[in-house]
């Protein structure tokens, strides 16, 4: 009669159709790729009829792309200089990418694809190697300067050099671990507390129906707090892109 | 404060303290701008401190957890490949540790002190 709720079920990954098979692997459709391409599709209608009639005085629509614009780009210039706005497209596109995924996942009944590692995991090594080979092309051989700290003695320079090197190694695993353990964690927490509303309930009758209210209102104040988590984890994955790429840009600072 | 006070005390050579506070103005302009200036160009203090305590602390955790997990991968890694066994996890372990404890004063902006006195 009761039915336990199953907080994991909410990340399961479902088949919708195949799509190619390449080799002994069959390549489908899921519907974590259903949820990012519905993000790009609104993101890119939400821009393009944002900017399709541009006012002097704007409307709802275009002052809510240009406050979004303004947002990232005083990010990028505050963190990675004004020479760190030739990557704008890319933080800006990686922004709203993950702010909306984050946000299409907080309403019931849908999927964060943000919660997944290997999304974010991907994310996070496109930043990775997007430093990596920039800061190479810009800098040469000037780039190892990232590794080697000014004014270290010569007989611990290898251990620091060494360390410098595992530190940055490690960036691209906290990077996509801190936004996919946000998410998970908060969804999870919230699947919990409302499945003690339906077990008081069917549980306890009458009575846990009434009390069923104290889980209801964690869910309700749980609910505004993953809501401001979704935008904090997203402006955190775009800020820590812009503090990568500013080392790509000024190695060695 | 105090050189303001002595300048008016001694009026004889008002031109001289005068040239001098001006000069140790300037010398406390440019330091300030000195120390200002990391925190613009970005080594993320400045920007993280306005967020949440639980953010901010899920952050240095995981920075941490990364060092370690790195350092330990890679010792694994090299043990397995270069059959020098326990020693790559031993030492790799010990400096990912290292790179971890690194990495959270890094993010808590503790080393941003550092890059005042380099300069």
């Amino acid at each position: 009669m009761i039915m336990a709720v199953d907080p994991i079920e909410q990340f399961q990954i479902e088949k919708l159709f195949p799509v190619v098979k390449i080799g002994g692997t069959e390549i489908v459709f899921t519907n974590s790729a259903a949820f990012m391409l519905a993000a790009v599709l609104g993101l890119t209608i939400f821009l393009v009829g944002a900017t399709a009639r541009r006012g002097l005085v704007p409307s709802r629509l275009q002052s809510a792309a240009e406050i979004s614009y303004e947002f990232v780009a005083s990010t990028v210039r505050s963190t990675a200089g004004s020479e760190g706005m030739k990557f704008f497209p890319f933080v800006f596109s990686i922004f709203m990418f993950v702010l909306t995924l984050n946000m299409i996942g907080l309403i019931p009944y849908s999927f964060t694809v943000t919660s997944h590692i290997i999304v974010t995991a991907a994310l996070a090594l496109t930043v990775f190697f997007t430093v990596l080979i920039y800061g190479f092309i810009r800098n040469g051989l000037h780039f190892f300067n990232l590794f080697v700290p000014k004014g270290v003695p010569i007989y611990i320079l290898p251990l620091i050099v060494a360390i410098e090197i595992l530190s940055f190694v490690s960036r691209p695993i906290s990077h996509s671990v801190r936004l996919f353990a946000n998410m998970l964690a908060g969804h999870i927490t919230l699947q919990v507390f409302a499945s003690f509303i339906i077990l008081l309930g069917t549980g306890l009758g009458v009575v846990g129906w009434i009390g069923g209210v104290l889980p209801f209102l964690m869910v309700v104040l749980l609910f505004a707090l993953e809501t401001l988590v979704a935008f904090l984890q997203a402006y955190v994955f775009a800020i820590l892109t812009c503090i990568y790429l500013n080392d790509a840009i000024h190695p060695g600072h | 404060m105090a050189d303001g006070t002595r300048g008016k005390g001694n009026r004889k050579e008002p031109p001289d303290d005068e040239a001098a506070l001006s000069a140790r103005l300037q010398r406390l302009g440019k330091r300030l701008a000195q120390a200002n200036r990391p925190s613009e160009n970005g080594s993320g203090p400045r920007q993280t401190a306005d967020l949440s305590a639980i953010a901010r602390g899920f952050r240095l955790s995981t920075e941490l957890v990364a060092g370690v997990l790195v350092g330990a991968a890679i010792g694994w890694l090299l043990d397995r490949w270069l059959g020098i066994s326990p020693w790559g996890l031993i030492v790799f372990l010990l400096l990912g540790f290292a790179a971890g404890v690194l990495n959270v004063m890094r993010a808590a902006g503790i080393l941003r002190d550092r890059h005042l006195n380099d300069q």
